[in-house]
């Protein structure tokens, strides 16, 4: 370590490019073993795709960890949530969503994704009041109280909804795919792949250029340093825990739409999901989650396309790898 | 006080509860004729054994594990796979037992050297996906495992129903194959719930707590604390697949919801909690109270479920109809961490509700 003057500018701290790569060199590494250059690309793309959607649903959770060190097991929840709630804007105008006009699609899927988030950020402050207010620092019985959510958030949508699956079309102007020479992409990949990138965007932005951004980063880094600033974290945190929510509510009214269906054990079967995705991320970092993301759907999508049986172990395998290479995550944002 | 490993109940209403339980379970096919009483009985005694080797994680290590219903199955199949595939001999019996033990402890191994190195928190998520994994595996490995459909198979012998071993006229009952699989299952499971109680309160059983405690500390009094929290998976993962076993025996089937479904995961989770964390004792009052509440409770909440929707009342028919009672077991749960962290037998040990009961932490 070299000393420094009070006057020069900070060491500028080092940028960790590998993981980055990583996805880059996978997908590159499978152009010769896929063969045919067109399925390579349409496999790129769903699982790019795929990945923005696990990406939204999994942003919230790792951030949550992140500045409060707590997990909630009962994030799906918020996903299956989601879905539902879309369903009761999306079954009464049906016959929007089946006219093939972009724009009348969109009037109708835009106010669902918005009434998901709304009710979804909402359970959230319910949540996090009720259920994880009266154990913070206890991690053991955060994963309990979180679990007991979930059960009780599964049971009350099956309660409310019926055991049934809901069938969820996707919108008339959505469906097909655009061609391009022998390559076809799906449309509703396109649209999940843009709404991601935005998201990301949004949260890359107000985390590193806002004032909100600088409290929630100096948070994750060192809460009591903040709570000594004069700062009310816990608000801060109830604000990151609810739009954590909301996001988990969004991607699973588009995880709805992309599988075409609505079902309350989706929930079970999207936190295995996102729990390996923000572990590969490393905990607490939106960067390592949106690689991650990526990561394992590539792996899905590639390791479907070449050896279908793999695919079922895949994630963890894939986990297993990211872990003997950085044992605590792509990027390793605290010292917890 | 030996066979207690000098670790008594500590309450006597406690002791008086958990007599009565014993002796009911010892009595039942005398006591409640009928196969019902019959099955519900053999399954508190497996759940029980299964539910004390997940406190042995959860209350003692205070590691949250999602992949015992893993090694639980684990034992299933394997007898159910080695009868299915042998035939009705005890030759399958033992090589089922022989290939299902070992295998569910390496696997505890592999996990618990890979995982248990970081925070709990890790611990928990990465069971969490390897056992949906096993799951999704077993499920699609249909050649081996029968799919969706699982592997009914035939016990040998000794243990079927048909055989009568003491006639109905000797002492007014009639003892069969299905009557000394009970007393089977009864035997084996106390065993093992005793050998865990001995486990506890060994050298060891007071390093788990240790860590349990403060692992940082345990560590620096130079225990290792990676090899006693993987030895401690590889036991508890040992009698879960041993509870498997007996519960494949039991039903002489082993499939996908029976052993490996992730509500089984949340079953035992519930009977630990209700039940008493750290406690061994609050397996078996855990899985008395969760089992029978599930035999029994359920078509009480149909009739009130019934009356309701007679009555003309929104909403109520469907929170109360029988398929939602894990709905109110969920809340019942989340009061329970909340509230009684301790569970039934913290309470009865400490009514005054003492905050400094074992487990809770």
């Amino acid at each position: 370590m070299t000393d420094l003057a009070a006057t020069d500018p900070l060491p500028k701290p080092k940028r960790d490019i590998a993981p980055i790569l990583l996805p880059i060199a996978l997908a590159l590494l499978m152009i010769p073993l896929i063969g045919s250059t067109s399925s390579w690309l349409t496999l790129t793309a769903a699982s790019l795709a795929m990945g923005m959607m696990i990406f939204i649903m999994a942003s919230g959770l790792t951030l949550v960890f992140g500045l409060m060190d707590v997990l909630n097991f009962g994030h799906g929840a918020f996903i299956a949530v989601g879905a539902y709630v879309a369903t009761l804007v999306l079954a009464p105008f049906a016959a929007s969503i089946q006219a093939d006009s972009l724009w009348m699609n969109l009037a109708v899927l835009a106010p669902a994704a918005l009434l998901s988030m709304a009710v979804s950020g909402a359970l959230g402050l319910v949540v996090e009041r009720v259920l994880i207010l009266p154990v913070y620092g206890q991690h053991l019985k955060q994963i309990l109280m979180t679990t007991g959510g979930l059960i009780v958030a599964e049971q009350t949508l099956y309660a409310l909804w019926g055991p049934q699956i809901i069938p969820m079309p996707l919108p008339a102007s959505l469906r097909g795919s655009f061609i391009l020479g022998e390559v076809a992409i799906a449309k509703y990949r396109v649209l999940a792949m843009l709404i991601g990138l935005a998201i990301f965007i949004a949260i890359q932005l107000v985390l590193n250029r806002s004032k909100l951004g600088l409290l929630i980063r100096a948070g994750v880094e060192n809460r009591e340093m903040v709570e000594a600033l004069g700062y009310r974290i816990r608000r801060l945190f109830l604000g990151v825990f609810m739009t954590g929510s909301a996001l988990a509510g969004l991607g699973g009214v588009m995880w709805a739409l992309y599988r075409e269906q609505v079902h309350a054990s989706m929930s079970d079967e999207l936190t295995v999901l996102i729990f390996v995705v923000v572990i590969i991320g490393g905990l607490g970092s939106i960067g390592g989650c949106f690689i991650g993301a990526i990561l394992v759907a590539m792996v899905a999508n590639y390791g479907g396309f070449l050896v279908p049986k793999l695919a079922l172990v895949s994630n963890i395998l894939l986990m297993v790898a990211i872990l003997m290479w950085r044992p605590r995550g792509l990027y390793a944002v605290t010292s917890r | 006080m030996m066979i207690l490993s000098g670790d008594p109940p500590r309450s006597r209403v406690l002791t008086l509860v958990l007599v009565l339980i014993i002796l009911a379970l010892a009595a039942t096919p005398f006591l409640f004729p009928g196969a019902k009483a019959l099955n519900v009985a053999a399954k508190i005694c497996v759940f029980a054994a299964l539910v004390a080797s997940y406190d042995l994680l959860l209350g003692y290590t205070g590691s949250v594990s999602f992949a015992h219903t893993m090694f639980y199955g684990i034992g299933s199949y394997a007898i159910a796979i080695a009868l299915y595939g042998m035939g009705p001999n005890w030759a399958a019996v033992a090589t089922g037992i022989v290939v299902g033990l070992p295998l569910a402890a390496l696997l505890a191994l592999a996990i618990g050297l890979f995982s248990l190195r970081v925070a709990a928190i890790f611990f928990a998520m990465i069971t969490l996906a390897v056992a949906s994994a096993f799951q999704v595996l077993a499920s699609q490995l249909s050649w081996l495992t029968g799919g969706e459909d699982g592997r009914s198979f035939q016990l040998p012998e000794l243990l079927r129903p048909g055989t009568v071993l003491i006639s109905k006229n000797l002492f007014g009952f009639e003892i069969n194959g299905r009557i000394l699989t009970f007393y089977l299952v009864f035997a084996v499971s106390a065993l093992m719930i005793l050998a865990l109680l001995r486990v506890v309160n060994s050298p060891f059983g007071r390093v788990l707590q240790a860590i349990r405690e403060n692992r940082f500390r345990a560590e620096a009094l130079g225990f290792r604390t990676v090899f006693h929290l993987t030895y401690a998976n590889c036991l508890a993962a040992l009698v879960a697949a041993g509870a498997g076993i007996l519960n494949a025996l039991w039903l002489r089937y082993a499939g996908p919801d029976t052993s490996l479904s992730f509500s089984i995961m949340l079953d035992i989770l519930l009977m630990v909690v209700i039940g008493g964390m750290g406690t061994i004792y609050g397996a078996i009052i855990g899985a008395s109270i969760f089992i029978l509440a599930q035999n029994y409770l359920q078509s009480l909440m149909g009739v009130a479920s019934q009356a309701a929707s007679e009555a003309g009342l929104p909403l109520l028919p469907g929170l109360l109809h029988p398929d939602r009672w894990l709905l109110w077991l969920g809340l019942l749960f989340i009061a329970s961490v909340y509230f009684f962290p301790t569970g039934v037998v913290g309470r009865l040990r400490n009514p005054a509700g003492d905050k400094s009961g074992g487990g809770s932490h």
